[in-house]
């Protein structure tokens, strides 16, 4: 009997919030305090020391620890401010989309009949299309910067929150305390913000966290594939690109991009399935 | 019955294809004159005016919209910019590569995908379940791109075993392939595992265990056989994410598909190709999603009664 107890899942909820959390705390930490912590200027050229190894090879150069990419750049200095744009456009498109898409699907919730309808139908349309092919159509046409990604991003996955709010905003419509909050008057705007709200944060704060780490790959996808910021720009995805044009002579630098990028969305995955664990498993289960 | 069920699916997909055409146009045509941008600066007043009569760019936006419609519909995106050939032809002659690719892939994904599933499901909890569940989790969160470069690196530059790049024989199918099956890896293997130990809880299966049939006997008949169904449902969900994956996989490898062409199209703002891709790789993710769904309704009664 003792034994059917400790068949518990290895790693339990509260250590991948533990350790999903540490990671993001130290990429947000890195990415507000770059310029204290880089050693070297991310822009800064140096033509003397190109694509030097870093720290494991003879060839190293005093100070650059994990070496120099085409320019001469230090790449963990290009790397630490790298952070900062994948944070920064993680985030704000996810909240851009969880804004969208919560709003979106409580009006559906609530609302019901031709406004469910045509909201729900055009969710399901564009969950159809490949979010990342909207994406790269925006980012073309508009040019890449770094408001536009978030923007690009925001719209493309905006259903996801639509779907899961809608879920349960019909669900908690027929709910005894709705009915009577609708019975003394209360008008929609006070139901979402009263009932509805409260009752849908838990599993939006899920998903949203989940979506973070979706958006910092879409991000570096985007970057890589030439429509995030141009270069020189210090992202992960561009430097990830230039190393890929220099595998053969310089494969750190698209391993330590990768590296970085892989750590991060794995540090906020975590973060999110523990998450998921601490609240109700089955109102989120895909 | 099944028929009709069918030809209702059907009449929704002109709906579909009317929004991502709308998309196409709207993003594309709204937001940069391609005139401007395909012309240099020494270009002749007659080569402005012949290019924006070519691509109807003097009508009005609506009007725009309706010629745009109206050559979709006879499968016409016009002449493209950078090939001597019409938009559509070009993607034609693309697809066979991209099939091919995303064929290899999604088997690959599927069978692998499935049997680790089946594996962690079965072994729920013990070491083989926290080793695959563990790296399937990793794996979601591994950017498809950093993935390829990484394959490349150790099996074409450093062991030499496989070529970093190229078109035609088997062997330049098995990095990129390798690559976008691990993409959809993952969710294959968590999706499984998940109905799988869903189904495990359902009365039926513990009759089929209390009655005294073996695990293996109820596993092979009970549970299998219901987790085709949500693995199914599963797969068509993937379908967007495949085309997504051979998008990236393409471009690493320089794969000739459609995903790579619509990228150098955009570079080129070679807008006519670059509607007709979108426009077939929608289709292409809209018509599976439809298969998915008959075939689900074939092998599940219940959903033909729902």
């Amino acid at each position: 009997m003792t034994k059917k107890k400790k068949k518990r899942a290895l790693f339990g909820k509260r250590f991948k919030m533990a350790v999903g959390g540490t990671v993001l705390v130290l990429a947000v930490f890195c990415a507000v305090f770059a310029p204290l912590i880089a050693p070297f200027d991310p822009y800064q050229q140096d033509l003397m020391a190109r694509l030097k190894p870093g720290f494991w090879s003879e060839k190293a150069i005093a100070g650059h620890i994990l070496g120099t990419d085409n320019y001469g750049r230090d790449l963990l200095s290009r790397l630490i401010y790298g952070s900062r744009l994948s944070i920064l456009v993680g985030v704000a498109s996810m909240l851009l989309s969880a804004l969208i898409g919560t709003i979106a699907g409580i009006i559906a919730g609530l609302k019901g009949g031709m406004t469910e309808q045509a909201i729900m139908r055009f969710a399901d349309a564009q969950m159809a299309f490949p979010d990342i092919l909207l994406a790269i159509l925006m980012a073309a046409a508009l040019g890449g910067n770094a408001l536009n990604l978030i923007l690009v991003l925001g719209v493309s996955r905006w259903m996801v929150y639509a779907r899961v709010v809608f879920g349960l905003t019909r669900t908690l419509k027929q709910r005894p305390f709705v009915e009577a909050a609708t019975l003394y008057g209360g008008n929609d705007r006070y139901i979402m913000r009263q009932h509805i709200l409260p009752q849908v944060a838990p599993v939006l704060i899920v998903v949203a966290t989940l979506q973070v780490a979706q958006m910092i790959l879409q991000e570096t996808a985007l970057s890589f594939l030439g429509l995030g910021l141009p270069p020189p720009a210090a992202t992960w995805g561009n430097i990830l690109a230039e190393g890929n044009t220099r595998l053969f002579i310089a494969p750190w630098i698209a391993n330590f991009a990768g590296l970085s990028i892989i750590l991060l969305v794995w540090g906020v995955n975590m973060l999110g399935n523990g998450l998921r664990e601490q609240y109700d498993p089955r109102m989120i289960s895909r | 019955m099944i028929l009709g069920y069918i030809l209702r699916r059907l009449a929704f997909l002109p709906l579909t294809l009317l929004l991502v055409a709308f998309a196409t146009f709207i993003v594309l045509r709204l937001t940069g004159n391609p005139v401007d941008i395909f012309l240099d600066i020494n270009r002749t007043p007659e080569q402005v005016a012949a290019l924006t009569k070519r691509l109807h760019l003097d009508e009005p936006i609506p009007i725009q919209f309706l010629i745009f419609l109206g050559d979709l519909l006879r499968g016409d995106f016009g002449e493209s910019l950078q090939f001597s050939n019409s938009a559509s032809a070009v993607v034609w002659g693309r697809v066979g590569a991209t099939l091919q690719l995303a064929g290899t892939a999604l088997g690959l994904a599927v069978l692998l995908g499935v049997l680790g599933g089946i594996v962690c499901a079965v072994w729920r909890d013990r070491a083989a379940d926290a080793v695959i569940s563990s790296i399937a989790v990793a794996g979601q969160s591994m950017p498809s791109f950093w993935l390829g470069m990484l394959l490349i690196e150790f099996f074409a530059l450093q062991m030499r075993w496989l070529p970093t790049s190229g078109y035609g024989e088997p062997r330049h199918l098995v990095l990129p392939a390798v690559t976008l099956a691990t993409i959809l890896l993952p969710n294959f293997v968590l999706i499984t595992r998940t109905s799988i130990l869903e189904l495990m809880s359902e009365q039926f299966v513990v009759t089929g265990r209390s009655k005294g049939l073996s695990r293996r006997r109820v596993l092979f008949t009970h549970v299998l056989p219901n987790a085709v169904n949500p693995v199914l449902s599963f797969l068509g969900v993937q379908v967007g994410t495949l085309m997504a994956g051979s998008i990236i996989t393409e471009t690493i490898y320089a794969w000739p598909g459609v995903g790579r062409l619509l990228i150098s199209s955009i570079f080129n703002r070679d807008v006519p190709v670059v509607e007709a891709a979108v426009f077939f790789i929608a289709t292409a993710i809209a018509l599976a999603n439809l298969t998915v769904d008959v075939l689900q309704m074939l092998i599940d009664p219940r959903i033909r009664r729902a």
